[in-house]
């Protein structure tokens, strides 16, 4: 009798108890559907979180002068006035740098629409909207000739349109006052909320870092160069890229401490990897724990199925199954009940993580091999706890079997 | 006829239970012998150990001691998968209470022995039709168990006894729930199986009437054969 002939015979055993095989799947269903939404709700939530990482600025680095030493007093981090245009200019032709904008800050009131507001002023280059992922809600950004001629343009973040003009009327083209120098408004920024550490972003203006220096700080050095790398596997590499050209550029020897500091967010993006992995493997434990509870509800129902179907044993045994053939039987039964399961268990839990990522508004990611282990894991359940059941049935002694009530 | 060897021969057949620690003497040095063809009942009142023997005959028990030749052959020292492909291939089983799979229609009840005896899917069908239609139950093939009558169970149940020709039918009290009319059905079943194909057949009952369609009557009494004669022209008037 080959293996075949007895998948049948245990296919049809199962048809035969249509309700009872639905019931000893149902662990298992809830036992997969539950693996395949916690998988998928770890990996929607770790590309949630890293697309949010990824806001703070594409793969950016950030370049701070160093401190200096005045009278005995050090300055601390960002002190020392040692950076300049020049050196992001030298940055940007480096390999897996995408682009390179200096920041120059300030604070300052501001009028225009008689009001006044005072706002942060950051002077910096057109590669800014790029570097912070930053897109305009309307009107234009400044350009290299606009930089080139340190022309008088800005563009407002939400706030500060919000407080000039409450009435809701567009600023595009207007003129603002900074300490009473004229900047035309070319562009307004899309409304971006708080940064991670509770400050309003949008409550800035920004100018081509020409003028801000010309105009603003009155001086050469510039407060910060934001630097994006290419991708996220070349931040490390840009890292020491361009911490090696500003030692070069700032004549600094190895013995020397760096006259700047090169801040990577990386290190933040990490941690939040790794807490949306923590969470996954909470989840997956929760999971794992959830099929194991279901391959014991197989065992179970396969147990009372095989004390309740004892006369069929028996006669089977008398018309001529060897016991060999019998243990493979109900192996079987139990292997198509927790695969047959693992498969509806699939299906049902791609609906639920269709559901998590609506609810929780990311992706839907339901990786593959997280299907294939879920289904692999469900049918070895399946072997585990219908063995022992099986062999029970096989063990059976005939007689005592076919005068079973 | 005397060319081919009994269907079963058994010398100083044995069997002791134990229960607890109890020994059960259930069988004493049995010597029996079924000649092929032979149409033989088996009475005696219950613990006399006819069941016992007809396990043992029925390969679904080993003895403690004696010896036992199916065919010719000593089957003592088989093993429980040469004695499981010795049911299938030369036995087929009647019990009393048919053990018809349920929810299953009479077909495939029938096909059952040769799906273990490896008969390919179609010719199964074939052969589990022609065995319906030789008891009668053509026109209720499809049914299942619970659409059928007492008497048309049974005649599944022998249908699936014949299926793979044997040479031993063991009828286990085959009309022990059977009114009047279906157990006179059923007997002349198994004698037309006997007479006709020359099945042999030993059939277990504690009823003379049933008896009476055997040719041959062994009577145990606890442990022993206690007669052992044909069945004789006054008897069966």
């Amino acid at each position: 009798m080959n293996v075949l002939a007895i998948f049948k015979v245990a296919g049809r055993a199962l048809f035969r108890n249509k309700v009872r095989s639905l019931l000893t799947m149902l662990g298992i269903i809830i036992g997969v559907a539950a693996v395949i939404v916690t998988v998928s709700i770890g990996v929607g939530a770790q590309q949630s979180v890293s697309a949010q990482i990824n806001g703070l600025g594409s793969n950016l680095l950030i370049i701070l002068p160093g401190s200096v030493t005045q009278g005995g007093a050090r300055t601390g981090s960002g002190g020392a006035s040692t950076l300049t245009p020049a050196d992001g200019l030298a940055l940007a032709k480096l390999p897996h740098v995408a682009a390179v904008s200096p920041q120059v800050n300030a604070r300052a009131q501001v009028i225009a629409n008689g009001s006044n507001w005072a706002t942060s002023i950051s002077g910096v280059a057109p590669s800014y909207t790029f570097i912070r992922t930053w897109p305009l809600s309307s009107g234009l950004f400044f350009s290299d000739t606009d930089i080139a001629a340190s022309a008088k343009v800005c563009v407002l973040g939400q706030t500060v349109v919000d407080n000039l003009w409450p009435d809701g009327s567009s600023p595009v083209g207007k003129t603002l006052l900074i300490r009473n120098v004229p900047f035309t408004i070319i562009g307004v920024l899309k409304a971006r909320g708080q940064s991670a550490t509770g400050q309003d972003q949008d409550d800035t203006v920004l100018i081509p870092f020409s003028s801000a220096l010309e105009r603003l700080t009155g001086g050469t050095t510039i407060g910060t160069l934001l630097v994006s790398a290419d991708d996220t596997s070349t931040i490390a590499l840009v890292q020491s890229e361009v911490t090696q050209l500003l030692e070069q550029r700032h004549r600094i020897t190895a013995s020397q401490p760096d006259d700047f500091t090169v801040r990577n967010l990386q290190d933040i993006a990490n941690a939040a990897s790794a807490t949306a992995a923590v969470m996954e493997y909470l989840l997956a434990g929760v999971a794992a724990v959830s099929l194991v509870v279901g391959g014991i509800g197989i065992m179970n129902i396969m147990l009372v199925s095989v004390t309740e179907r004892t006369r069929e044993i028996g006669l089977r045994i008398a018309v001529g199954a060897r016991s060999l053939t019998i243990l493979m039987q109900f192996l079987i039964e139990a292997v198509l009940l927790s695969s047959a399961g693992g498969a509806i268990g699939i299906a049902l839990g791609a609906l639920g993580s269709i559901g998590v990522a609506v609810f929780g508004g990311w992706p839907m990611v339901i990786p593959p091999a997280a299907v294939f282990v879920a289904f692999a894991f469900s049918a070895l359940t399946g072997i585990f706890f219908g063995y022992y059941p099986a062999s029970q049935a096989a063990k059976m002694n005939p007689i005592e079997a076919l005068r079973f009530e | 006829m005397s060319t081919r060897p009994p269907v079963v021969r058994v010398e100083k057949l044995t069997k002791i239970y134990t229960v607890g620690e109890q020994k059960v003497l259930a069988l004493d040095q049995i010597d029996l012998t079924l000649e092929a063809g032979e149409f033989v009942a088996v009475m005696g009142p219950s613990g006399s150990g006819k069941s016992t023997l007809m396990h043992l005959v029925g390969f679904l028990d080993r003895p403690t001691a004696g010896t036992y030749l199916f065919e010719g052959t000593n089957v003592n020292d088989f093993s429980s998968d040469d004695l499981a492909d010795l049911r299938c291939q030369h036995l087929g089983f009647v019990f009393q209470s048919y053990n018809l799979l349920s929810r299953t229609n009479a077909i495939e009840n029938v096909e059952l022995p040769m799906i273990y005896a490896g008969v390919p899917e179609g010719e199964r069908k074939k052969r589990a039709l022609e065995a319906l239609d030789a008891v009668g139950l053509t026109a209720v093939a499809d049914h299942q168990p619970n659409q059928l009558s007492g008497g048309q169970q049974q005649r599944v149940a022998i249908a699936r006894a014949l299926v793979n020709d044997p040479s031993l039918i063991l009828a286990d009290e085959p009309t022990g729930a059977l009114d009047t009319k279906s157990s006179d059905d059923v007997m002349r079943l198994f004698r037309e199986l006997n007479e006709q194909r020359g099945i042999t057949v030993f059939l277990v009952t504690h009823e003379p009437d049933v008896a009476r369609n055997a040719k041959r009557i062994v009577t145990f009494r606890d442990g022993h054969i206690v007669s052992d004669e044909p069945v004789g022209q006054a008897v069966i008037r």
